[in-house]
């Protein structure tokens, strides 16, 4: 925003002798308007910068690409100048820029801002976010976009990546990101989320241990709901395994989500009596 | 609606677990439900002595957002490229209510709003602004629920349909306007202004579908683009534009219900924009209206009865909103916690236009198809 101090020698444009060839247009919201923002004397007075006043105001970011572009004017101050306008308004949607060292900036203050993280993208392809705030979902998702556009999917990467999550959940068991971040892994093993012994194992060895994670019994039900599909159930991951863990979680560990859990359980019932009616038909076929 | 309250003893049993882990997420969770559960052992406290507790402060806010309908105070000039969505805020609000604004004022809105009308097509947020996909959505759905023919036939249909082909990409995608950021909002605006106003085309929507799919993460929600980050506003946009699209079968729902209900917090009882972030009353809305498009799709595939079914725990969700997120009484701000450093929580976003003005709106541009059909 402007220095208050500049407004003695202030003159308005309308009386400046090289905008005399310009004619002032009128703000005209008709002779009832509505929603009418008190705009001070002295904010009218400072129009001579109507970003600093808005950031938000795209009709003026949108005029100041055109003329830049026509004028063939200097992008980098045009860079630092968006960077001070963009530093003072952190929701700014507007931060027309794409370089790496206003977003860093933008990260500093706010390291989960959205806008600045969309436009690390654009620009950055580094590794190991994760070192300051293993809870930092933005950087997670930043490691997903990374491995899936750069580094890609090979088995190789895949196991590393399993290996450097359950690391990480062994850490912090209540940590939803690195949870989710294991299942959008899994989304790229063959084998699928049931079928990687490392992850079943790691998981079971936590249950066993006495974690109630409501993380880990969802991931336990996952496990039971993708054996059965593909009709590998057994002793452990089976039907009546994965009702009492919905029945766990919408009873006592995760009692805010308790519609869903009993949703997903009508799930497992219906399986269920499905499965028995099959075998009470194939039995009566061999009757 | 259930409404049993949860007693703090509840409440208080679901705080976060840290797990002698600090980080800066932990740190900012802890202060939240620090705030929150003194709001509540507050709560608790007047309630025993006042049982009509909680309370919808209604004529309160009706009388604010009347006045704000006419004037807005000096912190909101960073809105003055909004202009058209304080309007869609505060008379959806108002509705909402059951206490809209008199002829005279509604009229006034409509003129205002014509004011906003850019000649290449589409609303700016002001007189004299760039068309923009979000103001000229707010526009529409403002002019909707006005809902008269003065309000309906003041919008040049086609020129907003020359601007949503101006704004369009051949990927599918919709920039939010000239020169502007392409988004998952773009092309939410886009398919809702043109279903409602009558000027869709499956040409105008050509791939369109697909690019919204494409910003489906891991996590199950939807991203602002692809490879983002899920994100409540942008899941709503995602799942409701492929509903208007009647597309909905592209998308992973199981997933998607998954991540929603998860945003719900356990111990505030509203909703986080993104895992591991902290509750703010604008996702309400945003994850909340997601809700009833999820068990529309679930009732198609799977039974007819989910189309009932509401996955998310309404009663906690309620207890927030009015508890949490409506200031003291005689200070007449009501505020939203999560997101001190947002001065614009006052109007937080309301974005669905109620059903009924979808339908009269839709209907009176289908009796009145637009003067020109698409020619791209």
């Amino acid at each position: 925003m402007s220095d208050s101090g500049d407004d003695a020698a202030w003159v308005p444009y309308k009386e400046r002798p090289e905008w005399g060839d310009v004619t002032p247009v009128k703000e005209d919201d008709g002779s009832n308007p509505v929603v009418v923002i008190a705009y001070s004397e002295k904010l009218l007075q400072l129009t001579k910068d109507a970003v600093e006043l808005n950031p938000a105001n795209y009709t003026v970011w949108q005029y100041r690409r055109d003329i830049l572009k026509a004028l063939g004017g200097d992008l980098m101050s045009e860079l630092d100048y968006m960077e001070a306008v963009i530093k003072q308004s952190p929701k700014n949607y507007q931060d027309p820029s794409r370089e790496l060292e206003l977003t860093g900036d933008a990260l500093l203050h706010d390291p989960k801002n959205y806008h600045a993280w969309q436009h690390r993208q654009w620009a950055m392809k580094t590794f190991g976010l994760l070192t300051d705030d293993v809870r930092n979902n933005s950087a997670w998702n930043q490691r997903y976009f990374i491995v899936n556009n750069h580094l890609g999917w090979s088995d190789i990467n895949v196991q590393k990546e399993i290996c450097y999550t359950l690391e990480k959940i062994k850490f912090i068991k209540n940590n939803e990101s690195a949870w989710n971040y294991l299942r959008g892994v899994l989304l790229h093993d063959k084998r699928g989320l049931s079928g990687n012994a490392v992850v079943t194992s790691f998981c079971e060895e936590l249950y066993k241990n006495k974690c109630r994670s409501s993380y880990l019994l969802a991931f336990l039900i996952d496990i039971c709901d993708e054996a059965l599909k593909k009709g590998e159930n057994n002793s452990l991951h089976n039907c009546n395994r994965a009702m009492e863990l919905c029945a766990a979680l919408a009873n006592k560990y995760d009692k805010i989500r308790s519609k869903y859990w009993n949703y997903i359980s009508t799930k497992f019932i219906k399986y269920q009596t499905e499965s028995e009616s099959n075998k009470n038909g194939a039995d009566k076929l061999i009757e | 609606m259930h409404s049993i309250i949860r007693c703090y003893a509840e409440i208080d049993i679901e705080a976060f677990d840290f797990e002698k882990v600090h980080t800066d997420t932990s740190g900012d969770q802890m202060d939240v439900e620090h705030t929150i559960k003194k709001i509540y052992r507050q709560f608790e406290r007047e309630s025993s002595i006042d049982p009509e507790l909680p309370k919808l402060k209604k004529n309160l806010h009706i009388k604010l957002l009347k006045s704000w309908l006419k004037d807005l105070p000096k912190n909101y000039e960073c809105l003055d490229a909004s202009r058209t969505w304080l309007i869609y805020w505060i008379l959806h609000s108002l509705w909402i209510l059951n206490d809209m604004p008199d002829s005279e004022t509604l009229s006034q809105c409509v003129e205002f709003i014509k004011k906003c009308q850019h000649e290449e097509g589409g609303y700016g947020g002001g007189y004299l602004q760039f068309p923009h996909l979000g103001t000229t959505y707010a526009a529409v759905n403002a002019l909707s629920i006005i809902g008269t023919d003065e309000a309906y036939d003041s919008i040049d249909r086609s020129s907003l349909q020359k601007f949503l082909w101006t704004v369009r990409d051949v990927d599918g995608s919709f920039a939010l306007h000239r020169g502007g950021e392409q988004d998952i909002r773009g092309v939410y605006c886009a398919i809702s202004i043109a279903k409602i106003t009558n000027i869709y085309t499956d040409t105008l929507f050509d791939k369109t579908a697909e690019w919204v799919v494409s910003c489906q993460t891991y996590e199950g929600g939807f991203a602002g683009c692809p490879g983002m980050e899920a994100h409540g506003g942008y899941a709503f946009c995602g799942v409701a534009t492929l509903a208007l699209l009647n597309r909905t079968q592209l998308c992973d729902v199981d997933a998607l219900l998954r991540w929603s209900v998860n945003r719900q917090m356990r111990l505030e009882g509203g909703f986080q924009g993104r895992t591991n972030k902290l509750v703010d009353g604008c996702y309400s809305f945003w994850q909340g209206a997601a809700f009833p498009i999820i068990s529309a799709i679930l009732s198609k595939q799977e039974n007819k009865e989910l189309i009932e079914t509401v996955f998310f725990d309404q009663g906690a969700l309620q207890e927030y909103i009015i508890i949490c997120c409506q200031g003291p009484e005689g200070v007449g701000d009501p505020f939203v916690i999560g997101c001190p450093s947002n001065e614009l929580n006052r109007v937080h976003p309301l974005h669905n236009v109620a059903p009924h003005f979808v339908y009269n709106a839709v209907h009176y541009f289908i009796r009145h198809p637009p003067p020109v059909k698409d020619k791209n």
